[in-house]
């Protein structure tokens, strides 16, 4: 009984400690974890120039411009601040304009020149009619999260095939 | 309650009653969770017809983190109350939490190429994810690493509790950090954001996902108890033939 | 014939899709399969040790349990 109780608290202890190890690791290393930085991270100077970073956020309604050769100019927003991107390539099948996107590239004074885009969607997963109708009725729309798909009554099962 | 169920004999017994229960089970939802999630369920507005992924992708990684949280409390009760079945249980579970790992990340790389645009990045979830995955096989190799297996028991037990910090490390990383992997859709504290025609064909996976753990970990655990009979009763003729 | 084929073709996602359903259903397959040969091996080296007079050895073995096959 004895030896049982002592090992519950070593083990008990040592589990403590190492929660606190972990979370210490985790703060210590915050900007490596960090898998892209913002436009207000640009803004603010947080983000080194002429090195490779990564940039996220969502892109602007209305910003996409399709140039020549396969060029793409469009902003990213995160509703604080704005950085204007420019990438050559193709995109994703997820790149709309007020969808989540990260961008891999190098800050060219005020400029982002991409070499790599990514679509980062959002969490919500609903039927095209149901989105289509809840973006007609103005209760939801793209890249914000005020209403959720679940508080919607499910409406037509039948039209899916 | 601890103590009843670490009888290896008691555990035999029910868990003879309960594996042709636990298959029955696997078989029913997992046929209805694929009829619904493959035939009766709309393609998503935004990713389509890849949404599809979701109903064996979820269900795999939220196995992959229960079967670990199974296996940390197994090898947890194996080291300090010192009962023989949760030992067995641990070494058990880690190969079936390893699959499902696996799977997680597969079917992760498959869905991640056609909607992210690559197969692979080291996010937080991702990276979590991957280390998990190195858990298992870390705890399995240690497990069979000595000669005495007792030792090795009490060894990938002591490492199996430690790496139980990433399990809420990989729950929580799309919310502590920037992640290219979204947010949770169904433990939130806000409901989920699934729709529930998406919402049930998913439940049910995971259901199954849930029971064919079960099966399976009570088919390891009666193999490893009965192959523990096999040499006590090897060991008494070898014995009696000494004798 | 045509539903069939539409249906197959996942939207244009055939090629992500049914690798993940093979995989998963595989792998877990695979998996079942070992677990239940294992299962079987062990309760026959059982059985053969124990051997026709299984119930006076038995009595004399270990409390253990008592590896009858559950089906």
């Amino acid at each position: 009984m004895k030896r049982k109780h002592k090992r519950l608290t070593f083990a008990g202890i040592g589990l403590g400690l190492l929660a606190v190890a972990a979370a210490l690791v985790l703060t210590a290393f915050e900007d490596s974890i960090v898998f892209f930085h913002s436009p207000t991270d640009v803004a603010d100077g947080k983000v080194e120039i002429d090195r490779r970073i990564r940039l996220g956020g969502l892109v602007e309604t209305g910003s996409v411009q399709k140039q020549a050769d396969a060029v793409t100019a469009f902003r990213i927003t995160d509703g604080a601040n704005v950085v204007s991107v420019t990438y050559t390539g193709i995109l994703p099948d997820l790149f709309r304009e007020g969808q989540g996107v990260v961008t891999e590239g190098r800050l060219m004074g005020e400029q982002f020149v991409a070499e790599e885009v990514l679509a980062k969607h959002d969490e919500n997963y609903m039927p095209p009619e149901v989105a289509d109708a809840l973006k007609k009725s103005g209760r939801w729309q793209e890249g914000s999260d005020k209403q959720h798909p679940a508080d919607i009554p499910v409406t037509t099962k039948d039209s899916y095939k | 309650m601890l103590n009843y169920f670490a009888n290896p004999r008691r555990f035999m017994k029910l868990s003879g009653i309960l594996t042709p229960w636990m298959a029955g089970a696997t078989l029913i939802l997992a046929g209805a969770g694929l009829y619904l999630g493959l035939f009766a369920s709309p393609a998503d507005y935004q990713q389509g017809e890849t949404v599809r992924i979701m109903y064996v992708h979820v269900p795999a990684a939220w196995m992959a983190l229960f079967c670990y949280t199974g296996l940390a409390i197994s090898a947890a009760v194996g080291l300090i109350w010192k009962h023989p079945v949760a030992d067995v249980a641990a070494r058990a579970s880690a190969p079936i939490g390893a699959c499902f790992t696996f799977l997680a990340l597969f079917t992760g790389a498959l869905w991640g190429k056609p909607m992210w645009g690559t197969w692979w990045v080291w996010d937080a979830r991702l990276t979590s994810m991957l280390v998990l995955f190195f858990l298992y096989l870390g705890y399995m190799a240690l497990n069979s690493a000595f000669d005495d297996p007792q030792r090795g028991t009490k060894a990938s037990a002591i490492l199996a509790m430690v790496g139980f910090v990433n399990v809420p490390i990989i729950k929580f990383s799309v919310d502590w950090w920037n992640t290219l992997h979204q947010p949770a859709s169904i433990l939130r504290m806000d409901g989920p954001t699934i729709h529930p025609d998406m919402l049930w064909p998913l439940f049910l996976m995971i259901g199954a996902a849930t029971t064919y753990y079960l099966w399976v970990l009570m088919l390891r655990m009666r193999r490893d108890l009965t192959e523990g009979r096999v040499r006590a009763r090897r060991q008494i003729q070898a014995e009696e033939a000494g004798a | 014939m045509d539903t069939i084929s539409k249906f197959l073709e996942m939207g244009g996602y055939a090629g992500y899709v049914w690798p993940s359903y093979l995989a998963v259903f595989g792998l877990l397959g695979v998996l079942l399969w070992l677990s239940l040969r294992g299962l079987k091996a062990a309760e026959t080296d059982l059985a053969q040790l124990e051997g026709p007079d299984g119930k006076a050895a038995r009595r004399q073995a270990s409390p253990a349990a008592d590896g009858a096959p559950d089906t």
